[in-house]
């Protein structure tokens, strides 16, 4: 058998390779050769995921870490860093999430793409964002995985922006970048800090002895760890980058801005737990943090009218729960989600996808409607996605979600409350977006209608291979509870162990299936409340002009965005535009010039002496000599 | 034949330009063709140099010969020497300006004004620029130093643009006055220091590293650093470091010492605004880490919270003045003077990592500077305006032209893979670790220092927003056909830059470990004999 050490390294390599092959080549490549190399590519790094993932699972519990140092990267006499891998039961998940929704985002692609010019372009910055997920995922210290954190940013710059000669397009694409940088930077502050006070940045060292340091300068290190992920997974208050960041093209929606590169920050903070443990601050400011978005932008999606808006929207409130669980300290729960969202949400995506491609570029919701009938794969795939992500059993958003809702009310019932209304939103808010666009009449024009088809078949297969998975995805970690053998949280126990010192309360089963019943009983009030309102009243939302109240703050997203742009955005630009005017200019060069007009100035006077008449030169000369012996007699005089 | 290495670099320059000076001046092209092998000669000798270059931190390549002997009888006796070498810091910097200066004959094929003057100023340029890396007497640097402006002034002030008169004699005058502050503390170190190989007789030297031992001092000679005697607040010896900084200052250029930098490349054709930014700029960086340092360290240690302010506020004032520029040539400078901040803020960390950092960034931006001056010439080149608002969405008509501007931006905003990632995150490394390490700077200052990085993705971003994205539309009289893509020599000069900022990011080991020793050696150095040395206040 190959070196189990040359398969991990191949994982992250292949999507580079596909990446630099079709770029070098981005004007030449048919579009067949780029789609199948970057397809190709990614699956064979999904079939080397799996094989290491069994690798992993053929090792005895307490064994599962492969660690492996490739090269020497920095080797300077204060810093050292490695290019080292670090595959352990938590990056083999993430790996098999990235390579496998990858591909079947990728293959998706290829249907969406078809006629697009920069087909080739498209498929190289997919492959490079892959790689720079991976190496975030896979890295085996800090520097790397800021390394690829930083790679999945411009990548998703890059995709952001990719239809460029749109301008909003752009500013959506900086604004992802910039808002992410100002995260950025709290990683990085944070990754110099665990180098100072550890002395090394490699995750082996810092997590063997982390309580040497101490809790004050270990809240520091995971705040501003916290800050990082708060910019990548678009938390309160960064969160504001990820609904523009919809102007990017569908798959890339789904793959980057709602399965992987979000998911992110959830990895990270997963990935230092064992730091996370021991500042109890830190975890208190996640839980609020995650419990505040997780419901702030659910109340704003239930008035959104963009079908990929209102799904962002979802998957701001949907991360926020996430770290609602990484902050009550079950973080094989926060996972859990982070997988089972993988798969609905980027299914929900290109669903939508599918029904923008069907519309040709519609988005809005209030145009759509009654496309059940014409397109019978999306919607199916679509309906399960929408139970799922709803939590209705046995789907797989059930089980995740049911989980962290437990967790939180054996910790507080208040914070339970909180996420609970946060769910029950979600349940509204994807039921009333379900039911504008596949029920009712059709109210698109009538020629769009006419020439509408389903999903083609790349687009099918992606969409049926995730309601599959939509479906069964819960079963990995079905609970004891109902019968279930807690699969996941075993397999990533491991990982978790050292922060088993955070008391993780349990509930009675009579408490649990008593939480279950009343939740899935209230989720299908929910759905009842919207089915009446939007099926069978048939109301449509109302256009912008006719809002009122707190539906006006919410459509414009409590003027958030405005906010933003009053307190840093223009201020800002005034300084810079002070500084160039006045200081620059009128300061300091200012003083620069007087001074080159002072020394011009004062020697046009003084030329003045220079008559060119010998009788005033022996003047002058007669006076200072004169003067000179009047000077040196005084002095002489005083000398004595 | 290695200790002639140097001096091959140094000269051969200096010979093909004699050889230029006997072609008549109508042969226009042989004149490029005479530079070019001149660089082709120097890339050669750099390659004989890079195989035999040790990482260490002694000197190499060393070649001394007695070059001024005056005796002055009761004076004592005046020696300057030739006296050339390369380590840590100079090497990178040396083949930095090899290959620079080849990209800059490249991007002058196309002066057609006065071919024999401008080639002819463009070789004895090379030879003062690799003669101020390599001098280690410092009467040598002081002439290399001084050499340098007078070809830099006429061509900027000939072959420059509108406002040329103005930007040359801006520039000539500012960084005089900087020379003058050296010059003064170069006299003040030659009376102080005496020669400690000749026993018996008093010999004044210039040697650079006899400077730096504390022990040759001249008792009670002004630079003494047992010398009570004190101007005002200071003694001799700290005003003589602050002159020197302020010297070295207005080259790199630090806040507010800058405003010559703006004008004079907004003003100079494309490859002078090349060796300007790549090279001339870290003359600056290089000065203070050869010469103010390790001759004044407990000035160094005493000034360094100073020099590492400076550093960050040239960091986020540079950013800031970017992102109001109009001009695309002039929010390059800024970036320039932006990145140099962290020279300054590296180099006052008097940490490893930090000096590292700050050598590693002057080699870093030296590529990406000429390249994004490059970038900024081809648009000129073209269209004879360099104002962002003209264009937008170019990136429709110019394919690879935009690629390039993005590699060249995102390695400019230091992005992870691009050489000048590894040059700031060894900088913001070194300055957070002063604190506890040294006790030079603040923590506060690496964390303030951090908003550049923000401020860079702005700003350049911003730019790539407005030209470069969005539907193609070009404002003024340029007609759409002298918008096209670039050509064959542009791809030249810019695909190796491009490919040396990814190399450098991406594999930085074979350059630290040959700058690693001296920053090393620079900070314990620094340390241990600044510590020692007592301020008299």
């Amino acid at each position: 058998m190959v070196n189990i050490n040359v398969l991990i390294t191949l994982i992250p390599l292949l999507p580079l390779l596909g990446f630099l092959i079709i770029a070098l080549n981005v004007h030449k490549i048919s579009h067949k050769k780029s789609s199948y190399l970057a397809c190709g590519t990614i699956l064979f790094s999904f079939i080397l995921s799996i094989t290491v993932f069994t690798h992993l699972l053929s090792l005895p519990a307490d064994q599962r870490v492969l660690s492996i140092t490739l090269v020497s990267w920095i080797q300077t006499s204060g810093f050292s860093a490695d290019i080292a891998f670090l595959i352990d039961p938590l990056s083999s998940i993430m790996l098999l999430i990235i390579t496998g929704v990858g591909f079947l985002i990728h293959v998706y692609s290829i249907g969406y793409m078809h006629d697009d010019a920069g087909y080739s372009r498209f498929f190289s910055y997919l492959n490079l964002f892959v790689f720079f997920m991976l190496l975030l995922v896979m890295g085996a210290n800090y520097l790397l995985m800021f390394v690829g954190w930083e790679g999945v940013g411009l990548c998703s710059y890059l995709l952001i922006g990719f239809w460029f000669k749109n301008h909003d397009y752009n500013k959506a694409a900086n604004k992802a970048f910039i808002m992410n940088r100002i995260g950025d930077l709290g990683l990085l502050l944070g990754v110099i800090l665990i180098f100072i006070n550890f002395g090394s940045i490699d995750y082996q060292t810092v997590f063997t002895n982390p309580s040497e340091v101490e809790v004050t300068t270990l809240t520091w290190i995971t705040v501003l760890l916290f800050i990082g992920a708060m910019g990548k997974s678009a938390q309160i208050p960064l969160y504001t980058w990820l609904p523009d960041a919809m102007a990017g093209p569908t798959p890339v929606s789904a793959l980057i801005h709602a399965a992987t590169m979000v998911t992110a920050g959830v990895y990270m903070v997963a990935r230092n737990n064992v730091l996370y443990a021991l500042s109890p601050f830190t975890l208190q400011l996640i839980l609020i943090t995650g419990l505040a978005t997780a419901l702030f932008a659910a109340t704003i999606a239930l008035v959104q009218n963009d079908i990929k808006k209102v799904l962002a929207y979802s998957t701001v409130s949907q991360l926020g729960l996430m770290f609602v669980a990484l902050g009550l300290g079950a973080f094989s729960s926060g996972i859990f989600h982070m997988a089972t969202h993988a798969f609905f949400k980027a299914l929900l995506f290109l669903g939508a996808g599918s029904v923008i491609h069907a519309l040709r570029g519609e988005q809005d919701i209030r145009k759509m409607g009654g496309l059940k009938k014409l397109l019978p794969v999306t919607y199916i795939t679509f309906f399960v996605a929408v139970l799922a992500i709803s939590g209705i059993p046995p789907f797989a958003g059930f089980f995740s979600k049911d989980e962290i809702l437990a967790h939180a009310f054996a910790y507080n019932p208040f914070v339970w409350g909180v996420a609970l209304i946060a769910s029950l939103l979600t349940v509204f808010y994807m039921f009333r977006l379900f039911y504008l666009t596949f029920y009712g009449t059709a109210r698109d024009e009538k020629q769009t209608m006419d020439h509408i088809h389903d999903a083609p078949k790349s687009m099918a297969i992606p969409l049926i291979v995730l309601a599959v998975l939509s479906i069964t995805g819960g079963f990995m970690n079905t609970p004891e509870v109902l019968l279930g053998s807690s699969w996941l949280q075993k397999f990533l126990s491991p990982v978790f162990a050292s922060a088993s010192g955070i008391e993780i309360h349990h509930l009675s089963h009579t408490t649990e299936y008593v939480l279950m019943a009343l939740v899935v009983a209230l989720t299908l009030v929910v759905i009842g409340i919207v089915y009446v309102q939007y099926v069978k009243k048939g109301h449509v939302p109302a256009g912008e002009g006719r809002l009122t109240g707190i539906q006006k703050v919410l459509y414009h997203k409590y003027y958030i965005d405005e906010f933003y742009d009053i307190i840093i955005v223009k201020p800002l630009f005034w300084i810079s535009k002070t500084g160039d005017t006045i200081v620059e200019a009128l300061a300091i060069d200012g003083i620069v010039n007087s001074m080159g007009r002072l020394v011009t100035g004062s020697s046009n006077v003084l030329r003045k002496l220079q008559t060119g008449s010998i009788g005033f030169y022996i003047f002058i000369m007669v006076i200072g000599i004169i003067m000179i012996l009047t000077l040196t007699t005084l002095t002489g005089v005083a000398g004595q | 034949m290695h200790h002639y290495l140097i001096s091959f670099l140094i000269f051969s320059p200096l010979v093909a330009a004699f050889v230029g000076l006997l072609i008549p001046a109508k042969s226009e092209s042989s004149f490029r063709y005479l530079t070019l092998i001149a660089n082709a000669f120097q890339i050669t000798v750099l390659f004989f140099m890079l195989g035999s270059y040790e990482n260490a931190s002694a000197l190499q390549f060393v070649e001394q010969q007695s070059w001024i002997t005056i005796g002055l009888g009761t004076w004592g006796t005046l020696k300057a020497t030739y006296f050339v070498g390369v380590d840590g810091l100079s090497f990178p910097l040396i083949i930095l300006s090899v290959f620079i200066m080849c990209i800059a004959t490249i991007s002058s094929w196309t002066v057609k004004q006065n071919v024999k003057g401008y080639f002819i100023l463009l070789l004895i340029l090379n030879a003062s620029i690799i003669g101020s890396f390599t001098a280690l007497d410092f009467l040598l640097f002081y002439l290399f130093f001084e050499f340098m402006l007078l070809p830099m002034f006429f061509l900027i002030a000939i072959w420059g643009g509108p406002r040329r008169e103005y930007a040359s004699i801006k520039f000539f005058l500012y960084t005089l006055l900087g020379s003058i502050f050296i010059l003064i503390v170069m006299i003040g170190l030659y009376v102080s220091v005496h020669d400690p190989s000749s026993s018996g007789t008093l010999v004044h030297t210039f040697n650079l590293l006899h400077m730096s031992e504390p022990v040759n001092f001249i008792s009670n000679s002004i630079l003494d650093p047992n010398n009570p005697w004190q101007i005002g607040p200071y003694n001799g010896r700290l005003w003589a470091f602050l002159l020197l900084f302020i010297g070295f200052a207005i080259k790199l250029p630090m806040v507010p010492l800058h405003t010559w930098l703006p004008d004079a490349h907004v003003e100079a054709s494309t490859p002078i605004s090349v060796i300007l930014a790549a090279l001339l700029l870290k003359i600056g960086g290089y000065g203070l880490a050869r010469i103010a340092y390790p001759i004044f360290p407990e000035a160094a240690l005493y000034f360094g919270w100073f020099v590492g302010l400076m550093g960050v506020i040239s960091i986020i004032y540079g950013a800031l003045n970017a992102m109001a520029s109009k001009d695309l040539k002039r929010l390059i400078a800024y970036s320039s003077v932006s990145h140099m901040g962290f020279v300054l803020l590296g180099i006052a960390s008097l940490t490893a990592e930090g000096v590292t950092g700050s050598v590693y960034q002057m080699f870093s931006h030296g590529i990406i500077s000429a390249m994004l001056f490059l970038l900024a010439g081809v648009l000129y080149d073209r269209t004879h305006d360099r104002m962002i608002n003209t264009y937008s969405g170019l990136s429709s008509k110019m394919k690879s032209y935009t690629t390039m501007v993005l590699i060249a931006f995102f390695a400019s905003l230091g992005l992870p893979g691009f050489s000048g990632f590894i040059a700031e995150i060894m900088v913001f490394l070194g300055a957070f670790r002063s604190n506890s390490a040294t006790g030079v700077l603040p923590e506060s200052f690496a964390i303030i220092s951090t908003l550049g990085l923000i401020l860079g993705a702005a700003y350049y971003l911003w730019t790539l927003q407005r030209m470069f994205f969005g539907p193609f539309n070009i404002k003024g009289h340029i007609s759409e056909d002298q918008i096209f893509d670039l050509t064959k020599r542009e791809y030249i000069m810019l695909v190796p830059l491009a490919a040396a900022t990814l190399c450098f990011g991406i594999f930085p080991q074979p350059m630290l470990s040959v700058i690693d020793p001296f920053a090393r050696h620079l900070t314990e150095f620094v340390l241990t004999t600044g510590k020692n040395l007592t301020l008299n206040l």
